[in-house]
């Protein structure tokens, strides 16, 4: 059996509905709210601060620090117990990878720049969705950059390519699963992120990296375009 | 905080006013947003003016404990995040973090808003265990008060999963509510000293100058449920009995807008 048509009705190439909004965490120093169907994410930067322990200062350079957590009522089924567990370290630490292209360390020498993700509610999609969201906040906060971020998951269901996974795709029980998680620099349409598991052919991953091209150019215009509004000057 | 902002919000104080232009005892903008989540069993967005806050319920089936075998339990956990603000550090919950969320959890649990005894399935083996996490996302002061309203809201909102004697299906919620106790339901009032001034709901900058706070946890017929002293400075009897006036009266306000 194939996968002909896809569980809530998307074209194979259509990501969720997405929402963007800059500029929500009144503390932060930038921040961004990103939602892709019922993925959500909220991404705040504070910094550049002073950075501790202090054997980590680098007069060369300052640090990107990113952190991951999904909040405990997040998930549809148990509660998340609070804490950084093995995958959520790992997926802050791919988030850095995924974001350091474009940030200009030398401009904060000695210093950091953190950015906390924080997920309250999941369905598949979780780190791209926070990493859209901390490119956003990253540009909200004035941190000196040359371009954006935006990030996707292409999916393999059974033998179709599909466009940004959700839950029930993710966990398809009449046949295979591949799921690819891409961010690409929208300036250079470089990648920064490229994870994989499942099966996949060299083949589909060429195509899955076009579509992936494809729906980050449309995610970079709506991130934009949220930064825009934030500055947006209202006549009344 | 330097002495010059000190001094600032003080002369301000001085004149009734505080340097946002509200009164002594007005609170910001309050709205209660229930259902963000369509993953947690329940859940609330509460905002005063610019601080927001995060809570949600997770519901399992476990086994109760030994001393209360016919009684479902509850806990209230708070993450004081630090998307939320710049002075708070990832890692695991530090004090200010605790006592936020033991002294919510005291309203609930001492005002016995929630029938413990409903959420028993089987005697001495299985009962609903309650978790509410309560998650800043800004912090401009006032937690207390926001953290409490955001919990009670959560709870107001749940709806108990299905359960068919073996596993929870968190898919299918059913239409019950929690057995909550509407006449119990606590408010929490944070009653803080700055001075010899008493004013509520504080924000950040306001905050750091606080001398002296107060939480009290009030019924809906007044009756006191819960108490906490916060701050490095002591306060009188006088001071005591003013605050918890100032609870009573600005509860009754809060009590509307659950």
């Amino acid at each position: 059996m194939s996968y002909t048509k896809r569980n809530d009705g998307r074209k194979f190439d259509e990501t969720r509905p997405i929402e963007a909004k800059a500029g929500i965490i009144k503390r932060a120093d930038g921040s961004a709210y990103f939602k892709m169907g019922k993925t959500v994410a909220y991404a705040a930067v504070y910094g550049p601060r002073e950075i501790h322990p202090k054997f980590l200062q680098n007069p060369k350079n300052g640090k990107l620090r990113c952190f991951y957590n999904m909040m405990p009522f997040s998930s549809m089924g148990d509660r998340v117990r609070p804490g950084a567990n093995r995958r959520a370290k790992e997926i802050a630490m791919v988030t850095e990878k995924a974001l350091l292209p474009v940030v200009d360390l030398t401009e904060f020498p000695n210093s950091v720049v953190d950015v906390f993700i924080e997920l309250p509610q999941t369905d598949a999609g979780t780190r791209c969705a926070g990493i859209c969201a901390a490119s956003m906040a990253l540009a909200d906060a004035g941190i000196s950059m040359n371009g954006m971020v935006a990030a996707v998951s292409i999916g393999r269901v059974d033998d179709k390519l599909v466009v940004d996974l959700d839950y029930s795709e993710e966990s398809y029980e009449d046949g295979t699963v591949a799921d690819i998680p891409i961010a690409v620099v929208s300036r250079t349409g470089e990648i920064s992120l490229l994870q994989m598991d499942g099966e996949l052919s060299r083949d589909d991953l060429k195509k899955a990296l076009e579509m992936a091209k494809k729906s980050c150019s449309k995610i970079d215009k709506i991130q934009k375009d949220a930064l825009k509004k934030k500055y947006e000057v209202k006549n009344e | 905080m330097n002495n010059q902002q000190k001094d600032h919000i003080l002369n301000f104080l001085e004149k009734g006013i505080r340097f946002d232009g509200r009164k002594l005892d007005e609170y910001r903008k309050i709205k209660i947003e229930k259902g963000f989540s369509e993953n947690a069993e329940g859940s609330s967005k509460v905002s005063i003016g610019n601080t927001e806050v995060l809570a949600g319920v997770k519901m399992s089936v476990m086994e109760p404990y030994p001393d209360t075998p016919d009684e479902g339990t509850m806990m209230i956990n708070v993450e004081l995040l630090p998307l939320s603000s710049p002075n708070f550090e990832p890692g695991p919950p530090g004090i200010q973090a605790i006592e936020l969320a033991r002294v919510v959890d005291r309203g609930i649990r001492e005002s016995k808003t929630i029938d413990t005894k409903k959420l028993c399935i089987k005697k001495g083996e299985k009962v609903w265990s309650i978790i509410v996490d309560v998650c800043p996302i800004n912090d401009d002061g006032n937690l207390f008060d926001a953290s409490a309203l955001a919990v009670v809201a959560a709870l107001q909102d749940t709806k108990m999963p299905s359960y068919n004697g073996k596993v929870v299906d968190y898919k299918k919620k059913t239409k019950d509510a929690l057995p909550l106790n509407l006449k119990k339901i606590p408010t929490s009032c944070t009653v803080s000293k700055i001075g010899n001034h008493f004013i509520v709901d504080p924000v950040s900058e306001e905050e750091e100058k606080v001398e002296a706070r107060l939480t009290v946890e009030i019924e809906e017929d007044g009756t006191l449920c819960a108490l906490q002293k916060g701050g490095d400075n002591p306060l009188t009897a006088e001071d005591i009995d003013k605050m918890v006036g100032i609870g009573i009266e600005k509860s009754k306000e809060l009590k509307k807008l659950l």
